[in-house]
């Protein structure tokens, strides 16, 4: 699943140049890639860098700072798991940990082989009704640790 | 094109008198972040299904949040000529039988209805304006929220929308407006509490051709949902407000700042933007005047520290979002080089209201220095989570027992966590605090953004201290030392004392690293990072010498969780 980009130059390049609102930036192009491509791959850098006219250091920069982007290319399913505070009084730590043993993780991070990746988000702005979890984009609220872990395994089904 | 205003107004008033009549009911539903949460978007899919199964016609709208987040999927139903009637908790499963005895049997059925709005009645339902979570509200900001369609600027309209606008760009001069918002005693939202209309001044002096208003909606505070909660039910009063905010401080663009991922209220935001331009309330020669603003949203990634006024600027420019030195300050020289003003999106959402019915209004409602009303967002261990819009003055005590019906599941109340993780912890015996930008600082809490978070007895005050300071360190960005190694050294601590595993002397050492923080950092999030500690040490340091002197969590949080917040962030 780790290898390189398999795209082309074209798709990126028109990502970026697609962007609909008036202040184009690198930060704003990064984030156009990573909606069209699920990942910013080395090629995306380059791209932005001669679109913005600055350099691939400052765009990496950039890229590195902002803890959304992702250099690897996308798991098949994205789990958000919420630790802000208020899941966290709610019980988010029992959640994460049910969700990290239904993937068969230690930590956060992909699982091997590309099905999903497990990422804790520090609110995920559905607070009222936490725990929360985002599974591919999609909120569950009041989620226990059993619902999530099934929620996780499901993903692994077929 | 920019149609006369009072046309366009007649015009939405007809359309939304119309929305529940002839034999067409209307259909609410809740799909704010929290309706989503809870199951929403499968809720309205069932009742497209039955409806047409059964070959009904109903207006459905796409509403946001009313506040009672507790009762989400929360669905309404308003016969035409009738009262709103709620479902709460509404499950796809639970449609047809909704569907049949309100719409097909007319006899809504009492075991499923939570309560009802309106003058109209439909039963002996009980009135939800006089339901607890209600009653003491004065919704300014949140007037149209759950009640008009985000995505249609005409039910904005009919309610009153861009009267403030036509009032202030036909008849008022840009000094009357800033005198107008200066009279309500406005502060702002986004945490300091900086009264709105100096801050606008500060920019209304400048004589710059380019200049900026910035809205700031990264509301990273975990616990905190209001300012996507407002953009989710009702963009529009923000985008008037801005609007208004231009006109008073002679700028002639503005920026939406919304954090990345939100998908729903970014795209309400949008659409809102696109309309307000469609029907001339944004673009040149507003209601063909010479005043004109341009509107546009920007969005960030994943950074809580973009939050800060001058981070924020860095991002919208692209950058890293690492704050500036200050000075120069934003109002000289902020955003692409050029004088801008920052406000948070609750701070902008009261403005129309404040010119269509004038600060004197707005001004009688609170107490002392805090005029109008809390934004507040309810949530943790409590019965009625939500997000409610009180007059200043009310107790924490009201707060918590009454608007959000007490601790939840048989338990005490433990702790508030308010203000962001920035902020700080009261216990229960602080209950009789009232609402009050001061008295809440005075007491080591501060109002901040509006997150309210309560735990009950079985929570531990050093495992949420750990975990607020967790979050502290992963969003330190990094550009000064004191915030970077402070927070990591505060982390390694609160880690130490989780584990039972304390050092002699690590109180002290947590003080002397809070101090060094508070003076040598370069934005409030190492200013302020020290004081969800310090008010933790303030009303548990109890709990903090059990587990530091007798090796013992007294609420056994410590000893059961195998993770820490630590150990699973790569
Ligand atoms: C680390 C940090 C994060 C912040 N995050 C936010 C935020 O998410 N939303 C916000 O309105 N203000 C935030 N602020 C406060 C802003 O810097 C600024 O004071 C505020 O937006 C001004 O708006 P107001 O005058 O309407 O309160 C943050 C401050 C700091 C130090
Ligand atoms: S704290 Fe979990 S959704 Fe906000």
């Amino acid at each position: 699943m780790k290898e390189g980009f398999r795209g082309t130059r074209e798709e990126l390049k028109e990502a970026i140049a697609a962007q609909p609102q008036g202040t184009v930036t690198v930060l704003s192009s990064l984030l156009a890639v990573q909606d069209a491509v699920g990942y910013l791959p080395g090629e995306a850098i380059e791209e932005v860098a001669s679109y913005t006219q600055t350099t691939v250091n400052d765009v990496w920069g950039v890229a590195s700072f902002y803890t959304n982007f992702r250099v690897d290319p996308p798991c098949s399913h994205n789990v958000e798991v919420c630790w802000g505070a208020t899941c966290h009084v709610l019980g988010a730590m029992k959640v994460v940990r049910a969700v990290l043993e239904a993937a068969g993780l230690e930590s956060e991070g992909d699982v091997p082989g590309g099905n999903a990746s497990v990422r804790l988000n520090t609110c995920l702005g559905a607070c009222s009704q936490g725990p929360v979890i985002s599974i591919d984009h999609g909120l569950y609220g009041k989620v226990s640790p059993g619902e999530a872990g099934r929620l996780v395994s499901k993903l692994f089904d077929a | 094109m920019p149609d006369d205003f009072q046309q366009i107004k007649a015009q939405a008033e007809e359309k939304w008198a119309s929305l529940a009549s002839g034999d067409t009911p209307h259909i609410r539903v809740g799909t704010a972040l929290c309706g989503k949460a809870a199951g929403g978007l499968a809720v309205i899919e069932s009742i497209r299904r039955e409806l047409q199964s059964r070959d009904i016609h109903a207006t459905i709208s796409e509403v946001g949040c009313m506040g009672l987040c507790f009762a989400e999927p929360l669905v309404d139903i308003t016969m035409p000529g009738g009262s709103r009637v709620f479902y709460a908790g509404v499950t796809s499963d639970a449609v047809p039988e909704i569907i049949a005895s309100h719409l097909v049997e007319k006899k809504p059925d009492p075991d499923l209805v939570l309560g009802l709005l309106g003058e109209n009645g439909t039963g002996d339902f009980q009135d939800l304006a006089q339901h607890p979570m209600m009653k003491d509200q004065v919704r300014i900001a949140l007037r149209n929220a759950g009640t008009i369609d985000p995505y249609d600027i005409h039910q904005y309209v009919a309610n009153g929308g861009y009267s403030a606008l036509y009032k202030a760009v036909t008849g008022m001069t840009p000094e009357e407006v800033l005198e107008e918002v200066n009279k309500s005693g406005l502060r702002g939202r986004g945490g300091a509490a900086f009264p709105t209309a100096t801050k606008w001044s500060f920019l209304a002096r400048s004589t710059e051709p380019v200049k900026y208003i910035l809205c700031n909606c990264e509301e990273g505070d975990p616990g905190a949902f209001n300012d996507k909660g407002i953009l989710d039910s009702d963009p529009h009063t923000l985008v008037e407000g801005m609007i208004l905010a231009g006109y008073a401080t002679g700028a002639r663009f503005g920026y939406i700042f919304i954090r990345h991922g939100h998908e729903g209220p970014i795209e309400r935001t949008q659409t809102a933007v696109k309309q307000a331009r469609e029907l001339g309330f944004l673009g040149d020669n507003i209601f063909e005047s010479d005043f004109g603003f341009h509107l546009e949203v920007a969005l960030t990634g994943d950074s809580y520290v973009s939050g800060e006024e001058t981070a924020l600027m860095e991002a919208i420019e692209g950058g890293r979002a690492m704050p500036r030195y200050r000075p120069p300050f934003p109002a000289q020289v902020g955003l692409f080089g050029k004088p801008s003003n920052i406000n948070n999106v609750k701070t902008l959402s009261y403005v129309p209201e404040i010119i269509r019915r004038g600060g004197d209004w707005f001004a009688g409602i609170g107490q002392d220095r805090s005029k109008g009303t809390a934004i507040l967002c309810l949530s943790g261990d409590l019965v009625h989570p939500g997000m409610v819009e009180l007059p200043f003055g009310l107790t924490l005590g009201d707060v918590v027992y009454k608007v959000a019906g007490g601790v939840s599941g048989d338990r005490k109340l433990k702790l508030l966590q308010t203000g962001g993780p920035l902020g700080g912890v009261l216990g229960s015996a602080q209950m009789d605090i009232p609402l009050d930008f001061e008295a809440m600082a005075g007491v080591g809490a501060i109002l901040g953004s509006g997150g309210i978070i309560a735990a009950a007895d079985d929570s531990c005050a050093v495992d949420l201290t750990r975990s607020l300071i967790a979050f502290c360190q992963y969003e330190s960005c990094g550009k000064c030392f004191p915030c970077r190694l402070g927070m990591t050294h505060l982390l390694e601590v609160l880690e130490r004392i989780c584990e039972l595993r304390s050092l002699p002397g690590d109180l002290e050492l947590m003080r002397k690293v809070g101090q060094d923080m508070q003076a040598g950092s370069l934005c409030g999030h190492g200013q302020l990072g020290f004081n969800p500690v310090a008010s933790a040490l303030r009303y548990f340091g109890d709990e903090f010498e059990e587990h530091m002197v007798n090796r013992r969590c007294p609420t056994g949080v410590c000893a059961s969780e195998r993770y820490s917040p630590v150990a699973v962030r790569r």
